[in-house]
């Protein structure tokens, strides 16, 4: 990787599940401190090194302070940046600024959740306030409603069909067959999606993530703290971030999300091409994220996304490989999923995926969306 | 689980749009200095960042930006599907989420909407939609 331009700053050294899919005896902080545990041993790393802790969610009034001091952490640096699914790649990103200050060495960056256990979606609330009462009165149903209006305007504006649609989840299904951990392996065609329940048009529930409890989490160390550690490291090269709205009202435009500029900036920063990447891992909380997320980095033109997505081109085996791990469709969506994004990436990167391995992995592109549509963070990994 | 319908919690933002409805006005807000139009209501513009806005009434005319049919539904709106839920663009440039009411075949993105007025509760009125033709 002599041509990147990109200095090596920091680097993810450790990456880990908690246990995945539906964890009835486990509450969120054990399914944390369980990820926090592998991750650190999957870095070689003591609980003693973390320095920096990151976490996002909604189960607390302040999870950072809750979650360091279950886990025995006093940290010198601390950030709960939460936007959503995507708060994870911000994270890692957010921790390369902090290494690059030298504030400090090794961040601990952790996600868990039980909303199956709990069905805590959808739960609705008697009063709305802010800006959210202008909204939900009409009843539209979060956040399958919001993505739903995308896809409808994305099929109006450049004719794409629900069979394109449907092509991302039977291709992500096919990487989920050859993960041993993924929630959903049984094999689906493009008629199984079609012929699924409707959600919300065009949306069917085939074409939404699933709904898991699980957690994860993720080691970042600094280039000097890399090298100590039992991992070969992933480097960050580059990152890049924004949010364009909240509601999917306020989306500038239903059909160009925010990854036009996060992904830019993330491609500039590491000094990468998009034909240099061997492996992508796209936020899919629903088809038609995957879809606009190809087109806003950059992979394809305006309007072109379901063509690219097209004869399984994304499916093991075709010449695009993305969302390895079976995705937030297939292999696990504990409502905020980037930090698994991460750690697949990861694991290609380092060949430890087997069946599933892209072979000879360099450069992964990882795309995190949070709200809906709503934030972007993009990152740039490599290997040496 | 029913649960609640989700009624406004109307501030001081709100509450000249909440009014307007009960009296059957579409009331937005326009910018003084850029003169561009704003919704939803805020203490400033978000155009320009003047804190000069005025409300004003719209025409109530618009298009459908986007609309989805919603089929699973939740809480107090559950039995109601399946319904329209629909992204409109006013005249004035200004987008507002809502409901479209009528025949299923005549809802398309592009198609010209006017403005009703539904009582969805004792307290409550909502501006929801409906195709006219142009």
């Amino acid at each position: 990787m002599e041509n990147l331009r990109s200095e090596r700053i920091a680097a993810i050294v450790g990456v880990a599940e908690s246990d995945l899919g539906v964890t009835p005896g486990k509450n969120v902080l054990q399914l944390q401190a369980q990820a926090a545990k592998a991750a650190l041993a999957d870095a070689g790393f003591e609980k003693e090194e973390v320095d920096a802790i990151f976490t996002a969610g909604n189960w607390a009034w302040s999870p950072n302070l809750m979650l360091a001091e279950y886990l025995g952490i006093q940290p010198k640096y601390t950030d709960g940046t939460n936007i959503g699914g995507s708060s994870f790649e911000s994270h890692v990103g957010h921790a390369v600024a902090g290494i690059r200050a030298g504030l400090f060495d090794v961040a601990l960056i952790t996600y868990g959740s039980t909303q199956r256990s709990d069905q805590s979606r959808n739960r609705p609330t008697p009063v709305v306030q802010l800006t959210d009462q202008y909204e939900r009165p009409f009843g539209l149903p979060l956040t399958v409603g919001a993505y739903a209006l995308a896809a409808m305007r994305h099929m109006h504006l450049y004719g794409t069909t629900s069979e394109q649609l449907a092509e991302i989840a039977v291709a992500t299904r096919k990487w989920a067959t050859l993960n041993e951990k993924a929630f959903k392996r049984e094999p689906i065609e493009i008629k199984d999606v079609l012929e699924s329940r409707m959600i919300a048009e065009p949306l069917h529930l085939l074409d939404c993530c699933l709904v898991t409890d699980g957690g994860g989490a993720v080691i970042v160390a600094s280039a000097r703290a890399a090298a100590r550690a039992k991992k070969k490291p992933v480097w960050i090269l580059g990152h890049g971030e924004t949010h364009t709205h909240q509601s999917i009202v306020n989306m500038p435009d239903l059909t160009v999300t925010g990854a036009r500029e996060s992904g830019k900036r993330a491609f500039e920063m590491a000094g990468v091409t998009h034909d240099e990447i061997d492996v992508a891992e796209i936020y899919d909380s629903f088809t038609i994220t995957v879809l606009l997320t190809l087109e806003a980095l950059g992979f394809c033109q305006p309007g072109e996304g379901g063509a690219f997505v097209s004869g399984q081109r994304t499916a093991p085996g075709g010449d695009f490989p993305m969302n390895t791990n079976g995705g937030g469709l297939s292999y696990c969506h504990p409502g905020m999923y980037g930090i698994f994004l991460l750690i697949e990436a990861a694991r290609q990167l380092r060949g430890e995926c087997g069946a599933r391995q892209v072979e000879n992995a360099r450069l992964a592109v990882v795309n995190g969306t949070g709200g809906v549509l709503s934030s972007t963070s993009t990152l740039i990994l490599g290997r040496d | 689980m029913a649960g609640q319908f989700p009624k406004p919690l109307i501030d001081t933002d709100s509450r000249p749009y909440w009014e307007g409805l009960e009296r059957q006005e579409l009331r937005i807000q326009q910018c003084d200095d850029c003169h561009r139009h704003i919704f939803y209501p805020r203490l400033l513009c978000p155009h320009c960042f003047s804190d000069h806005v005025s409300w004003t009434q719209a025409s109530g005319r618009g298009q459908i930006y986007s609309f989805t049919v919603v089929h699973k539904a939740f809480g107090p709106f559950a039995e109601q599907a399946p319904f329209v839920v629909a992204i409109v663009e006013l005249e004035e440039g200004v987008r507002m989420m809502t409901r479209i009411v009528g025949e299923r075949e005549t809802i398309q993105i592009g198609a010209s909407v006017q403005v009703l007025y539904e009582k969805v509760e004792e307290d409550l009125v909502l501006p929801y939609f409906e195709v006219i033709r142009t």
